[in-house]
């Protein structure tokens, strides 16, 4: 009569211990969302424009060192950025053929849109694939960057990754100093070496007189004593004689007379190469070290420098030159990166949502065994017993899934406290219609659970699909309460209708019952 | 033990025009007060901008906190208490893209005011506002997948006619607790979308327990009218329906007492929506039914 019981009770108890072996022990096994163990989520664009606008700067330095390196006459060359073109002048019209040929053969990606009317003037446009693999390139590498920062930053599981075109997603559980890790995975970290104009004067330059090849930069500098920060203006120029992408370390040391930190760096050899030759051609001149556009120091050059080695010292505090030293190990972003989102949340918060979250599972599962069993007696006992197996398989599930528990994933938990029940609700109503009716206790457990069945999986699947849609939409701490509503669902299934079917069976086949306790 | 006697014979039918003027008034003045505040109110999720919450060591004066903030020309913002006297929420219409901590300076801007150590910042939530835009964009068209994917489950399952009155039920109960939300004055957030998604479930579930029943009883309905079938299978899933809703609540209201401030207008939409959802299914959706059949 029950012999499916042979196979029913081995499934479910196989069904609950790989639960509770997936799930033991919880603190290990089930990971908590940033909005419950504290931590940091941003979401941050890649300003791709700027990688495009570099890019096309280097090629008509490019172009320009090809048409000198051929003997030719430049008037001016310009790139804009809004097109995307270069623009050629020449002195002669004689030029213009072995120019177009210089462009032809080496720069592929440049197409020739017009020239000018008067034979001097060539355009080219650099083409939609090129900047399309340029702004790809951009997105890649900042994410390669941000990865190598973070890293060496020492953050436990931190969830780096590209989302749609030009955003990145930066997740760091548990951080502690959230400042510190904005300020390290957003800086762009382009380092610069640049001479100081010190033909011009400054004076005349801050008046609005600024000389063409040279730019105003600031220098922060910070009073010793009074801790007071004044900005500095120096006419630096604007060519770059060194950048960072020379660098092969950056480490911090302290200094012997003051024990102040500074990070010294290490070139390869191309850069130590250059960086020796322009020490030596420009001894008692300053030499800009900029960094994003700021100016760190400038020291006066006092003697050639070979090796390869270089200083930044700039009065800050060890934490930052520790910074320091990572951004421009890990090397600069391609493009700047610009915050979208942030949600920081403090430790100390995750954990009160955890507790009051725990307190109100435990509150409102309270209230509903108490009354369960007060309204059904020995059936509520079995629905109660199929609730209590469900949050078993919804652990377990969770931490099969690898899904991390969020606060509005603990409200799905209790949600589906709430509506697991249901089922069993169903069920058992059913039961005392057709007990009312006359029925023998097994005819009307019967008829109950098949006809309360259909029931239960439309209704269920209604509810089903709008979890499955909220997942598949939803970001961050909402998936997790999709996700905990659709194992709920299926496991709620699986409790209130195989499991407790099984249990009254199992119950009947021991004794035969006259009355039913429901 | 039993809430509901089997004998319950309540003529549910025969107090629509009873039930279909007080939600259409509740709905009515719900949408009215969304018109009068110029639609709802958004929170950073959809309208993007700068929530900071702080925690004092002991109650702090707002006035103080207001004066504090002043120095960094924060723009337009909002500071209130959230939860305790010692936790401070402050919302910033402006969201920064740049590159900064907005926490660790708006504790700096209070530095004079307070002793720094005394105030930890416990949340920051920043959302620019391209990614509102883009989140409102997939709320709006999670909630219609979700209504769709139902509308076919239903016309498969049961007939078509049912699934647009299970869709009425679900717009009166979104309607009704939308206006709870706006005479409240609450804001409407990602995690509130979450919660409705939810309503819309629980809504459709309790729904289709009853049309399940009337689906059952009219294939042996005999002499009966169909809204005789209807009161009947109404008031035969009237001890579950009411069971249902009682377990559900009792656990709603869990969460909205010791839940905690964050969760707080989530379990506050649940508990509406619960409770609006229960009386639309055995008051509202059935209602068309009849409509649609009369028709005929």
């Amino acid at each position: 009569m029950y012999r499916d019981l042979k196979w029913k009770i081995p499934l479910i108890l196989v069904v609950i211990l790989g639960s509770v072996l997936l799930a033991y022990p919880l603190k290990e096994k089930i990971s908590l969302g940033l909005d419950l163990q504290g931590g940091m989520h941003l979401l941050l664009e890649v300003k791709v424009e700027k990688a495009v606008e570099a890019s096309l700067e280097r090629l008509a330095d490019d172009i320009k060192r090809d048409i000198f390196d051929d003997d030719l006459e430049l008037d001016r060359i310009k790139a804009s950025y809004e097109d995307r073109q270069v623009n050629v002048r020449m002195v002669d019209t004689l030029d213009l053929p072995p120019v177009k040929k210089i462009l032809d053969d080496g720069y592929p990606f440049f197409s020739l849109a017009r020239e000018d009317s008067d034979g001097l003037g060539l355009v080219y446009q650099l083409s939609a694939d090129h900047v399309e693999q340029i702004e790809q390139n951009a997105v890649s590498q900042g994410l390669e960057t941000i990865r190598n920062r973070v890293d060496q930053f020492g953050v436990s599981e931190p969830t780096i990754q590209v989302q749609g075109e030009r955003r990145i997603l930066v997740q760091l559980p548990g951080i502690k100093d959230p400042e510190r890790a904005i300020n390290l995975i957003g800086k762009t970290a382009r380092l610069e070496f640049k001479l100081l104009d010190e033909e011009h004067s400054l004076e005349q330059a801050l008046s609005g007189n600024v000389p063409e090849d040279s730019e105003i930069l600031y220098q922060r500098v910070v009073d010793k004593e009074t801790g007071a920060v004044t900005k500095e203006p120096l006419l630096i120029r604007k060519r770059t004689v060194l950048t960072g992408e020379t660098l092969t370390g950056a480490e911090v040391r302290f200094d012997s007379d003051f024990n102040e930190p500074y990070v010294s760096l290490t070139f390869n050899s191309v850069g130590a190469m250059i960086f020796q030759q322009v020490t030596r051609e420009n001894i008692k001149k300053r030499l800009a070290i900029v960094l994003d556009g700021n100016v760190y120091s400038a020291p006066v050059i006092q003697d050639e420098i070979p090796g390869g080695r270089a200083q930044i010292t700039g009065r800050f505090n060890s934490a930052e030159a520790r910074d320091l030293a990572i951004v421009l190990r890990a090397g600069a972003l391609p493009a700047p990166v610009v915050i979208l989102e942030n949600r920081t949340v403090g430790p100390s918060l995750g954990k009160d949502s955890i507790e009051k979250g725990f307190t109100s599972i435990i509150y409102g599962s309270l209230l509903v065994v108490v009354f369960i069993i007060f309204y059904y007696k020995w059936s509520g006992v079995i629905a109660v017993t199929a609730l209590f197996l469900n949050i078993v398989i919804l652990a377990g599930a969770l931490a099969y899934f690898g899904a991390a528990l969020t606060l509005p994933g603990i409200a799905g938990i209790i949600l589906t406290v709430g509506m697991a029940i249901d089922a069993n609700v169903l069920v058992f109503e059913r039961i005392r219609e057709e007990v009312r009716i006359g029925k023998t206790v097994r005819a009307a457990i019967d008829a109950g659970f098949s006809k309360a069945f259909r029931t239960i999986v439309d209704a269920n699947i209604t509810t089903f699909i709008a979890a499955v849609v909220l997942f598949q939409f939803g970001t961050g701490p909402i998936k997790g309460f999709a996700i905990t509503l659709c194992i709920g669902i299926a496991a709620s299934m699986f409790t209130a209708v195989f499991v407790s079917r099984a249990i009254f069976d199992a119950t009947m086949s021991q004794r035969k019952l006259d009355k039913l306790s429901i | 033990m039993k809430i509901i006697s089997s004998e319950t014979n309540i003529d549910f039918m025969g107090k629509i025009k009873m039930t279909m003027t007080i939600s259409g008034l509740v709905i009515l003045i719900g949408l009215g007060s969304i018109a009068l505040s110029g639609g709802l109110k958004y929170g950073i999720d959809f309208a993007g901008g700068t929530l900071i919450q702080l925690q004092f060591k002991t109650p702090p004066d707002i006035e103080v906190i207001r004066d504090g903030l002043k120095t960094i020309a924060l723009g337009e913002s909002t500071i209130q208490e959230f939860g305790s006297k010692r936790d401070i929420l402050i919302r910033i219409q402006r969201s920064e893209e740049k590159l900064e901590a907005v926490g660790s300076k708006v504790r700096n801007s209070l530095g004079g005011k307070f002793n720094k150590e005394d105030i930890t910042v416990e949340r920051v939530e920043m959302v620019g506002p391209k990614v509102g835009r883009d989140l409102r964009e997939k709320a709006i068209l999670s909630i219609l997948y979700a209504v769709i994917g139902i509308v076919i489950y239903i016309s498969w399952r049961f007939e078509l006619q049912y699934a647009i009155a299970a869709i009425i039920a679900l717009a009166h109960d979104v309607l009704v607790t939308l206006g709870a939300f706006s005479i409240l004055d609450k804001e409407f957030t990602l995690v509130i979308v979450a919660a409705f998604l939810a309503i819309i479930g629980y809504s459709l579930n309790d729904t289709i327990v009853v049309f399940d029943r009337i689906r059952e009883n009219i294939r042996r309905r005999g002499k009966n009218t169909l809204v005789q079938t209807i009161n009947a299978s109404i008031n035969q899933t009237l001890s579950r329906t009411i069971l249902t809703s009682g377990t559900t609540l009792m656990v709603v209201m869990a969460l909205f007492f010791f839940g905690g401030e964050i969760i707080h207008d989530f379990s506050f939409a649940l508990l509406v929506g619960i409770l609006v959802g229960t009386y639309s299914s055995i008051f509202i959706a059935s209602v068309f039914l009849v409509y649609w059949d009369s028709r005929r």
